[in-house]
């Protein structure tokens, strides 16, 4: 069943039938990787349009109206489309593996939650197609969204709703499965610091999403069923959407974050060959700043007239997370201090990530100060802090986790070379677009405006900054052809090429789709270096072989998610012409349809028989 | 050995005896709060006052309806608890926070 022998006899659409139907978490992995890297792409593509727009003042290259969509879709594709998938790709790809387990908790589940992020995804981007995508900001603060006319906001609201749904998903199916599916030996004390990270980040998901969900439909009903709301000449209220949104939108914050932490935490450990410095201390700062992370939406709100009082409370909140930050980058300081370091190309991206990191994290304790926010409220400072902490922390840890974890995926090492040099043209590309824009902030140049008048100091920065952006566009053209070119030419790269210390890499190059033939017997912190330190090459088995219990591939949340996306059609066109209602009734009655039949046909899976997997042994 | 079995199963037993008691019991107290909710809300009390005691006993009866009925009081229970609790965190911070600086 190994996917690469096995695809070369295989026909294009079998493959591609093997992945529509898949629940293997090592395959619905590479799913979102792709799809969250094309959304990557294309919400970068926006980025340079956006940039180019602003490379000199009074440009025309996009009229207003578009430059507005231009932002809104940036900012929503790279927050929900492109950077919360891959880190969903690295969790698939890696938790089970980490955890010693076959699969995650709910493989049907974790499929769905593929597909209606795929879908949703798609749905957000048939705006542009339609007359105008979204426009009124990633935030769509009312009034502005629900007065925005076309169906740019429409798509907006259907698709973040089923996109947001099949995060829901993935968040509850990795909570599960990080609670139930640990190996023997494998307590939480034990758990890798990426497990106990994208752990925390599932808990937020599963607290924080509910209240997007709700503001979603609130919205969806203001603008496609006449109700009010947020229209407060009909009794409604608009400040609700803003709380809704940063009750949801603080915590996402954090669960594009923490997992990023954790990334690196493996990344510093393995290639300082020390193990993780106060691992205790970084689990604690881990859920103190989940914890925390849900007192303090409101530091977004600073200028809409909460009062005095609200305003100081949610400051001192919100400066209170510095510390367990700094805990953490104390630990990582900590860990490579005497280490045995090697820079690889991971390594790099983790010592890009912790200077950067920083400074985006001392920007935001100025934001933070609720008198000076005033200052710096919908400047082009907010938008250099929450890039650096977005990009410097979250799109480093990603990329910095496509170089560690490729062989694990692909049985290829990405070419070292290449990638240093994509690191450094992104680092410098990064620093040159993002560090003038503090002070074009400061300077006055005001956040969301499509142009800017010539002689006003703002020049020469802005100029500055979209070259950066090209550096940074040129860096992930690098990239692409160095996953092309070893894609290619590059040799099977076999067992645990990084000399790793946890349970993914005693699993073999390629794995099978069973990951283990018997459950390993946990014996510490950092499992598979513990052995390697008594001298084995491998985990002990904690089971006897045995036959082992597989779950069916099945079409079904492939077909449920082709239903909502009808129906979510039928929701948006409904307002034109009554007949449109079928739409609706035809997606609901797919959707539920699939569920029907999920419920009612018993799909217990499969056994590999014991017999087999001896004969796969003596291979 | 034997004398071990009979023992343990005399546990079970005291065990299992003692669980059905505090099922009945709470039910029991569950029956006689309703009661005395619908007994309140006809009589002639102060409307506040009511409210305020319905509310705690909806509270109290939420609390027995997790631990007795659905079994939180045992063992293994650790993580739904902190889960549970966790959500009841984050959903009162958001309706105090709405209730608080939007409509106060």
């Amino acid at each position: 069943m190994s996917t690469l022998a096995a695809s070369n006899k295989r026909s294009f659409w079998s493959v591609v039938w093997d992945y529509i139907t898949t629940v293997d978490h090592k395959k619905i992995g590479v799913l979102y990787l792709i799809a969250g890297g094309f959304f990557f792409l294309l919400g970068g593509l926006e980025a340079l349009a956006i940039r180019w727009q602003l490379v000199k003042p009074m440009n025309d290259f996009v009229s207003a109206g578009f430059y507005n969509e231009l932002i809104t879709m940036h900012g929503t594709t790279m927050i929900f489309l492109a950077a919360m998938p891959l880190i969903f790709a690295f969790m698939n790809a890696v938790i089970p593996l980490q955890i010693g387990a076959r699969d995650v908790a709910f493989p049907f589940l974790n499929s769905l939650g593929l597909w209606l992020f795929v879908f949703g995804g798609i749905m957000l981007n048939v705006g542009w197609f339609t007359g105008g995508a979204a426009d009124a900001g990633w935030t769509a603060y009312t009034p502005l969204s629900t007065i925005s006319p076309g169906e740019g906001m429409d798509y907006y609201v259907i698709g973040l709703q089923i996109s947001g749904a099949g995060t829901l998903m993935a968040g509850i199916n990795f909570l599960v499965t990080i609670i139930n599916m640990r190996a023997p030996g494998m307590t939480y004390m034990r758990l890798p610091l990426f497990t106990w990270t994208s752990f925390v980040a599932s808990a937020l998901i599963l607290f924080a999403f509910p209240a997007l969900t709700v503001g979603l439909f609130l919205m969806m009903f203001d603008r496609m069923f006449d109700s009010a709301f947020f229209d407060p000449a009909m009794g409604g209220n608009s400040i609700i959407w803003q709380h809704l949104f940063w009750i949801f939108g603080h915590p996402e914050v954090y669960i594009l974050i923490l997992p990023i932490f954790g990334v690196f935490s493996e990344v510093v450990s393995t290639f300082s060959r020390k193990r993780l410095f106060g691992y205790s201390a970084m689990v604690f700062a881990t859920v103190l700043i989940a914890f925390l992370g849900f007192m303090v939406w409101a530091h977004h709100m600073f200028t809409v007239g909460m009062g005095a009082a609200a305003n100081a409370i949610f400051a001192v909140a919100t400066m209170t997370i510095a510390v367990p930050t700094g805990i953490k980058i104390f630990n990582w300081l900590f860990t490579m201090w005497r280490g045995s370091i090697q820079i690889t190309t991971p390594m790099l991206y983790a010592l890009g990530f912790i200077p950067t990191f920083t400074i985006g994290g001392m920007t935001g304790v100025m934001l933070a100060a609720a008198t000076a926010d005033y200052q710096y409220h919908d400047s082009y400072f907010v938008i250099a802090h929450f890039h650096y902490v977005i990009i410097g922390g979250t799109v480093f840890g990603l990329l910095a986790a496509t170089h560690y974890w490729w062989p694990r995926m692909f049985n290829r090492m990405l070419d070292e070379r290449l990638g240093k040099i994509t690191f450094w043209i992104f680092f410098v590309g990064f620093h040159l677009t993002f560090m003038i824009q503090h002070f074009l902030g400061l300077w006055g140049m005001p956040r969301r405006y499509w142009v800017y008048l010539p002689d006003q100091g703002l020049d020469l920065g802005n100029a500055i900054s979209t070259a950066g952006a090209f550096l940074m566009a040129i860096a992930v053209l690098i990239l692409l052809y160095n996953i092309i070119k070893t894609a290619i030419k590059g040799e099977p790269c076999g067992d645990d090429p990084w000399d790793g210390r946890t349970l993914e890499w005693a699993v073999p190059i390629p794995a099978p789709h069973y990951n283990f033939k018997q459950v390993p017997l946990v014996r510490g912190l950092d499992p598979l270096w513990v052995e390697k330190m008594d001298g084995r090459k491998e985990m002990t088995p904690s089971e006897p072989l045995d036959d082992i219990h597989m779950p069916n591939n099945t079409v079904l949340p492939f077909v449920m998610t082709i239903g909502f996306f009808i129906a979510g059609f039928g929701f948006i066109y409904q307002k034109y012409d009554n007949a449109l209602n079928a739409l609706i009734f035809v997606g609901m009655g797919i959707a539920l349809g699939a569920m029907l039949v999920r419920s009612l046909k018993d799909d217990l899976g499969y056994h590999i028989p014991k017999k087999e997997l001896e004969k796969e042994a003596r291979k | 050995m034997e004398e071990r079995a009979t023992f343990n199963e005399e546990f079970i037993k005291e065990k299992r005896r003692q669980d059905m008691r505090h099922q009945v019991l709470t039910f029991s107290m569950l029956i006689i709060f309703t009661l005395i909710s619908f007994g309140m809300v006809m009589s002639d009390l102060n409307a506040m006052f009511v409210r305020m005691v319905i509310i705690l006993f909806a509270v109290v009866q939420v609390g027995f309806q997790l631990y007795y009925f659905m079994h939180m009081n045992e063992k293994g229970h650790g993580m739904p608890s902190l889960l549970f609790y966790g959500g009841c965190f984050a959903g009162f911070l958001t309706v105090l926070g709405l209730v608080v600086l939007t409509w106060w």
